[in-house]
């Protein structure tokens, strides 16, 4: 307990005085995470949206596989994007292994299954209710995707946020991809992994301390949008 | 005179749509014109709003056709328009509502705004335009549903019990606007409960039981004396079922 609430003061000073190891790390972390948010969603927004109004074979089979891939550890994505970039492998040649890059494109392996399969559920509900109105004014599947991604634009909010704290929180495929490279890819959870086996409690304490800061920031930010909406337009 | 281009009459020849096994819409064979306002009527699960659906193309008929004087081209822009017992709307203001229905009805961009506002202030919707449409009240949003189906000056209204959850004071609304839209040319084809607004709304009757037409006839023949037995005890409120 004293070993705790020693680290623990310890990293209140860190974040205290912006100590710029520290503000480094957490800057990577948010720009790999939030890259590849950004990545998953232009991916999977539109294949959930897709899935959610489309009629094609193997359907149902897409469907439970995208809801299974929603649970994929990451370190078996961080093996595959290692086995992919790593110099002998098909992408090798891009070297890309070791970068934020890789970070990024493993992050956003990760995500777009949740993304996709999220969406596609909210998506589909909605479908559900607006079909026979939306096919009596004329629209066609690919209109009607659209018009229910906008319509249901508050609730993605929610699952964006989902995908971005998977990302923020997974250690193992940026640990495999990223390698941890002190300055180059070291990044929030990477660190307290390693920070923790050294026995560098304050650092990877103050670490712990600014993710779930982060995380808790951005669902109550997500939380008052989506209640202001519903308020809003019902 | 009736140009050779418009949707009407409407034809159903054998009109069958069977679903679990049973057959809701069994045998329909009727023409539909444009002058008189057609209203349906007819006990729960007789198949009214199956027959509408499948006139408006939102099911497909088992066996049977439908056919159109001047069918819609495929893809192209919907020359008829459906109100639906529970409107569906868009979570933007009601303005937008509109605009997304001409739009997607293939009217072009700078002529969308006008056409929706004008559609608003027929219903009597215009002070409302910019609202959430999705936070109106149920008649308000019935009437919403009315102008973004007016709005695409549509040949052929169908209406599914439009008032079917609005008190009485909003449901006079709603037969306000289905008599205007009649008056400005659109065939109107309701189904309803309301005895009361079939009355006042239908120039013929068609009584469906059991996916059939049981009997057609002009609205102030068919209230004072029904020719079938199922009809009279249907007004009588004893058919049982």
């Amino acid at each position: 307990m004293n070993g705790l609430g020693a680290a623990g003061a310890q990293a209140l000073h860190l974040i205290g005085d912006g100590d710029a190891h520290l503000v480094d790390i957490v800057l990577l972390s948010l720009r790999v995470s939030l890259t590849a948010v950004v990545i998953a969603c232009l991916v999977g927004l539109p294949l959930g949206a897709t899935i959610a109004v489309g009629r094609f074979p193997g359907r149902h089979a897409l469907i439970v596989v995208l809801n299974a891939l929603m649970g994929l550890p990451p370190v078996v994505v961080g093996l595959v994007v290692y086995l992919l970039l790593s110099r002998a492998g098909p992408l090798g040649a891009m070297g890309l292994l070791f970068t934020p890059s890789a970070m990024v494109i493993a992050q956003a392996i990760l995500i777009a299954p949740i993304v996709t399969a999220l969406s596609r559920q909210v998506i589909e509900d909605a479908w559900d209710e607006y079909r026979e109105q939306l096919r009596s004014l004329g629209e066609h599947r690919l209109g009607a995707a659209v018009t229910l991604l906008w319509d249901v634009r508050f609730s993605l909010v929610t699952i964006v946020l989902a995908g971005f704290g998977r990302a923020a929180a997974e250690v193992g495929a940026v640990m495999i991809v990223g390698g941890n490279i002190d300055g180059v890819t070291r990044v929030m959870t990477t660190t307290i992994a390693l920070e923790t086996s050294k026995g560098d409690l304050p650092l990877a304490l103050g670490l712990g301390l600014v993710l779930l800061t982060i995380v808790l920031a951005l669902n109550a930010a997500a939380y008052v949008v989506k209640e202001t909406a519903q308020r809003r337009y019902g | 005179m009736r140009a050779p281009s418009t949707l009407l009459p409407l034809q159903l020849e054998g009109l069958v749509f069977a679903a679990g096994g049973r057959r809701i819409v069994d045998g329909v064979t009727l023409t539909l014109d444009a002058a008189a306002r057609s209203v349906i009527i007819g006990p729960n699960g007789a198949g009214k709003s199956v027959l509408l659906r499948l006139c408006h193309g939102l099911l497909q008929p088992t066996a049977g056709r439908i056919r159109w004087n001047a069918p819609e081209l495929p893809g192209g822009p919907r020359r008829q328009a459906m109100v639906f017992q529970r409107p569906v709307l868009l979570r933007r203001s009601a303005l937008a509502n509109v605009v997304y229905g001409l739009s997607v009805g293939g009217v072009a961009t700078d002529a969308r705004e006008e056409r929706a506002r004008e559609a608003l202030h027929k219903v009597g919707l215009a002070a409302l335009a910019s609202r959430p449409a999705r936070v109106l009240s149920g008649g308000e949003q019935q009437r919403l549903a009315l102008a973004r189906a007016w709005a695409l000056k549509p040949e052929v209204l169908f209406l599914d019990e439009p008032t079917a959850s609005l008190d009485p004071g909003a449901a006079y609304e709603i037969e306000k606007i289905v008599t205007a839209m009649h008056d400005a040319g659109t065939k109107i084809v309701l189904v309803t409960h309301n005895l009361g607004q079939a009355r006042r709304l239908g120039d013929e009757i068609l009584f469906m039981r059991q996916g059939r037409i049981a009997e057609r006839a002009a609205a102030k023949d068919f209230f004072r004396r029904p020719e079938s037995p199922e009809a009279a005890r249907f007004l009588e409120g004893e058919l049982p079922w």
